[in-house]
């Protein structure tokens, strides 16, 4: 390509030409999606100065109205600063950044005049769409942001495209926008795959956005909650190298209670000597399982595992009574791969550990101590003492209920002998107070049970409503044994549909309406599904750390490389391709040319091996005499082919099929 | 090749000797309805040869020599008053042919030399307010002699533009030069030349020409040779529109002769230079480009 054909270059005083009206209503339209997630979590005020300006602009740009005086912009500027100040006493921080970056950005509205102001205004919102995401990282969200970057992208490109007189339909700027979002796809995958990681979060995130849910805590108190909360949230997600252990190990250990006052149960104090004892040797009766565990933010310092860890995650710390604990509290997305042994015999027991587990305030629950020690004298073992309250749950009518009745004066003794309905918080704490009354050590787990399998990602699922708490007992023989009195409840004296699933077989499917099993089976497979993507999500985007990174690189056979290498690998990929597109645009250039140029740039092609010259400016009846003359022996062909070319290029009487016969004739050309 | 071009062609090259091509784009500009202007210097053959195409294509032919005293009424013709009728009668100048040889055009004045372009541009006299119309077809042939010659007064840009084409002839070659010499004179073999054409016959010629085949393909290389004249930086103006139509009609003219119903970019750059040559001016020293020069410029144009 010669010169001349170049555009000349634009000057910097075109960027001065007022901006158009229809890519400015377009612009409205993508701010407006750009602050809409902003303003749900504004004050009322600031979500009315933005609609108001983004009104403001849209009737100016109908009505033609003038744009306010400078004093005016730095009044409003002023004041929606000071405005932002007195509600968060900052300027600083996420909440008062984003909306002070929502603000101007709609003030940007009421100055914008030329194509410069408002090509700044979009990259602005292409910043406020990424601060979208300190916020919610949550698939749904990603793709409403990715459709606002499609729409801030179709307004740059209408805005760009309005000089040239030439507007297109609306639908066109949306291909050519989604087509230069897909050509960026490469380069995004690139650089999220390679772009080293920094261990941690690059900033605090703050602690108020998303209050995580959880369905356990470090206290319990007996007979005050009346209602249990079922929240479907997600606590964590569990995939397992070998094979799913079956549902009655599935005890994911949080914290332990120790002590109680007869109605609170609690963790030991902070300070107390016995948190600082890591956990004690133990004898294995079975082989470790390996598994990793993605665990939704909590707040807490609490890592859950099966008991018991035989093989503790980097940063964490394994207590005494085997409760696992990250270094610091989750705040964000946190994978961790433990190996626990489920079968085990543990039966070490401290001093001061028995101390503890046999707690009892002196004059709580008189009935249930009483109790304890009449079976005290009836049994003559621990076990058997195990047994016989276990027994007393079983074949006395106590209920399931996720609703009990509050318990007023001594809890346990109104759980045990009057309610005789409660979840598995009563369950466990009557329990272990029993136990404790009879002088058997004791003490509450808390966490989660079981879990539901999906097929689709091949993991375990989680939830804040498998929140479980079920008791310890230690044993002569056998050491500390897991008890779960709420297990023996029997299926007809269990409330709900769901608990009834929870702590029973699937013999008990009988019980339910078959008409309506599909639709609730239904109902599952889709939240499955929907899990299962929210999983991947999970692992591969939101929760892509270094450790993630090193897997992936590890298995594309890129391991052990440190971070130079790394940044170089990201710099020649992106390189190649580049290059790759530019050639790819180059032959579609090429391609695009009619396939009769095509073929004839072939045969030019093919004769300047010969020597015939191949110079851009040379007609076809010049070539034909050159080629004729430097290849006489086929002359005849040359001659029928150049004519051919001729007539197919230089006269009306052109035909398909002539043009076929053509290009075939020069893939037969030999020469 | 059409059996008349044929003849026309032979019958010219047996008065001219050697001037193959010159006779053929001689013959595509009348047939193109352009106008000729020939430089060169005085006798190598410009008069003899716009005589021949006159009676060659049976043409009325009338010859002015243009002198620096040279009037325009001289060209055009002028009213006398008439003793008998006791009025003004005109007498049509010699401008009132069908073929022109304006000789030695760049010696008459400036004055003079714009009455008889004007009725070239017009086809079209106007004496003392009354419009009279030249005859159809209507060519002129100019003849130059190269401007550095004593006492010429060259044509400026914008009347050098009515010019469709300007050729040079040139010196024989010595097989040309040699029977020209040995053979019977030019001048003698003119007078016993016959006409090949009627006027209608060389109108309908000049319709076929028009109806040469001409497809899109060449159009964009028309139009690439026009924006390269305008943009490169060797020409201090580029080719006007009419200019570009006028190199499309030359070109068909020439396919014609050729023997061809279509258009081949060959055809537009054989009349390249005939076309653009006294149009072009040279940016930096100010002049005219010889053909050669200025094919080679036209080179950097891909043919599309």
């Amino acid at each position: 390509m010669s010169w001349w054909r170049k555009q000349k270059p634009k000057r910097y005083q075109e960027d001065q030409r007022t901006a158009p009206v229809n890519g400015v209503i377009w612009l409205l339209a993508a701010l407006l999606l750009v602050i809409l997630p902003h303003l749900l979590r504004q004050p009322g005020w600031v979500v009315a100065t933005c609609l108001a300006i983004l009104t403001w602009r849209l009737f100016k740009e109908f009505k033609g109205w003038a744009l306010p005086r400078t004093v005016f912009r730095l009044l409003l500027a002023v004041t929606l600063l000071a405005g932002t100040y007195f509600q968060y006493r900052t300027l600083n921080g996420l909440d008062a950044g984003t909306t002070l970056l929502t603000l101007m950005l709609s003030l940007k509205l009421i100055e914008l005049r030329t194509l410069r102001d408002a090509m700044i205004v979009i990259l602005l919102g292409y910043f406020l769409v990424l601060s979208g995401f300190l916020y919610d990282q949550s698939i749904l969200s990603g793709l409403y942001l990715l459709s606002v970057v499609l729409l801030l992208t179709t307004s740059l490109l209408v805005l760009n495209h309005s000089d040239e007189g030439q507007s297109q339909a609306k639908k066109e700027y949306f291909k050519r926008a989604t087509a230069i979002l897909l050509q960026a796809l490469p380069l995004v995958l690139i650089l999220f795959i390679l772009v080293p990681r920094i261990p941690g979060p690059l900033w605090a995130l703050p602690n108020n956005s998303s209050s995580g849910t959880t369905g356990l805590s470090d206290k319990m108190s007996i007979g005050d909650i009346t209602r249990l909360a079922d929240s479907d949230a997600v606590a964590f997600r569990v995939n397992f190298t070998g094979e799913i252990p079956a549902a009655d190990k599935l005890y994911w250990r949080g914290p332990i209670l120790w002590q109680t006052d007869g109605r609170n149960w609690s963790t030991l104090n902070r300070a107390d000597p016995f948190n600082a004892l890591t956990a004690p040797p133990f004898t294995h009766l079975s082989e470790a399982i390996e598994y990793s565990v993605t665990l939704l933010p909590h707040k807490q310092r609490w890592l859950f595992a099966l008991d018991l860890v035989v093989e503790q995650p980097e940063q964490s710390f394994l207590r005494r009574d085997f409760q696992l604990l990250h270094k610091d509290k989750i705040n964000e997305l946190y994978r961790y791969t433990v190996r626990s042994v489920l079968d085990y015999k543990n039966s070490q027991l401290l001093p001061q550990e028995r101390k503890k587990a046999l707690q009892l305030p002196a004059n709580s629950n008189p009935q249930t101590r009483a109790l304890a020690q009449q079976w005290r004298q009836q049994a003559s073992s621990d076990q058997q003492l195990v047994t016989l309250a276990l027994n007393y749950f079983q074949y006395q009518p106590f209920y399931y209920s996720r609703t009990p009745p509050a318990l007023r004066g001594e809890p346990i003794d109104q759980f045990l002998f009057s309610a005789k309905k409660g979840f598995c918080e009563h369950y466990a704490a009557a329990f272990v107070t029993l136990m404790r009354g009879a002088g058997v050590p004791a003490r509450v787990v808390t966490g989660y049970q079981g879990g539901e399998y999906s097929e689709l990602g091949d993991y375990l699922l989680v939830r804040q409503s498998d929140a479980h708490a079920w008791a310890e007992v230690w044993l002569q023989e056998s050491g500390w044994v897991r008890v779960d009195p709420t297990r023996v409840i029997p299926p007809d004296r269990i409330e709900a549909y769901e608990d009834l699933q929870r702590f029973t077989d699937t013999r008990n499917d009988k019980l339910f309406n078959p008409d309506t099993r599909w639709l609730h089976s239904a109902w599952l497979q889709t939240q499955r599904g929907w899990d299962a993507v929210n999983h991947q999500w999970s692992q591969w985007v939101v929760g892509f750390d270094q450790q993630q990174q090193q897997r992936l690189l590890e298995r594309l056979g890129l391991g052990n490389l440190n971070i130079f290498a790394l940044v170089g690998i990201m710099v020649l990929l992106i390189l190649a391709l580049l290059a790759t597109l530019s050639l790819y645009l180059l032959y579609q250039r090429q391609k695009q040319r009619e396939p009769l140029q095509q073929a004839y740039q072939t045969l030019c092609q093919r004769l300047a091996k010969r020597g015939v010259d191949n110079a851009p400016w040379l007609g076809p009846k010049q070539r034909c005499q050159q080629a004729m003359r430097k290849l006489p022996k086929q002359r005849q062909e040359i001659k029928s082919l150049f004519n051919h070319y001729i007539q197919l290029r230089y006269t009306k009487n052109q035909t398909a099929d002539a043009q076929r016969a053509f290009i075939q004739a020069v893939k037969r050309f030999r020469c | 090749m059409h059996a008349t071009i044929q003849i026309i062609l032979q019958q010219l090259n047996s008065v001219i000797l050697g001037k193959e091509v010159q006779l053929k784009l001689a013959l595509a500009c009348l047939l193109a309805r352009g106008h000729l202007l020939i430089e060169d210097i005085p006798g190598v053959g410009k008069t003899t040869l716009s005589h021949a195409l006159a009676t060659t294509l049976g043409l009325k032919y009338s010859r002015i020599q243009f002198t620096s005293d040279l009037l325009p009424a001289d060209i055009l013709g002028s009213a006398i008053y008439e003793r008998q009728s006791g009025e003004f009668h005109f007498h049509a100048g010699p401008v009132f042919s069908q073929l022109v040889l304006a000789d030695e055009i760049n010696r008459a004045t400036p004055k003079t030399q714009s009455a008889l372009l004007e009725a070239m541009e017009e086809q079209q006299v106007s004496i003392e307010g009354e419009t009279r119309p030249l005859p159809d077809p209507f060519f002129v042939i100019a003849t130059q002699n190269p401007s550095f010659q004593v006492g010429t007064f060259p044509l400026p840009e914008s009347q050098l533009d009515r010019f469709l084409m300007r050729i040079q002839l040139g010196y024989p070659d010595a097989v040309a030069e040699r029977r020209l010499l040995s053979g019977n004179s030019g001048r003698e073999l003119l007078s016993k030349l016959s006409a090949v054409t009627t006027t209608p016959q060389l109108l309908a010629l000049q319709q076929q020409v028009s109806q040469v085949q001409c497809t899109d393909a060449l159009i964009d290389y028309l139009q690439a040779l026009l924006h390269f004249s305008r943009e490169a930086p060797y020409f201090s103006n580029g080719l006007s529109p009419r200019s570009g139509l006028g190199l499309l009609q030359a070109a068909k003219a020439w396919a014609f002769i050729e023997g061809r119903d279509y258009l081949l970019p060959e055809d537009l750059q054989q009349l390249l230079p005939h076309v653009a040559g006294h149009r072009l001016v040279s940016q930096e020293v100010g002049e005219h480009y010889n053909s050669e020069a200025l094919l080679k410029l036209f080179q950097e144009v891909p043919v599309s």
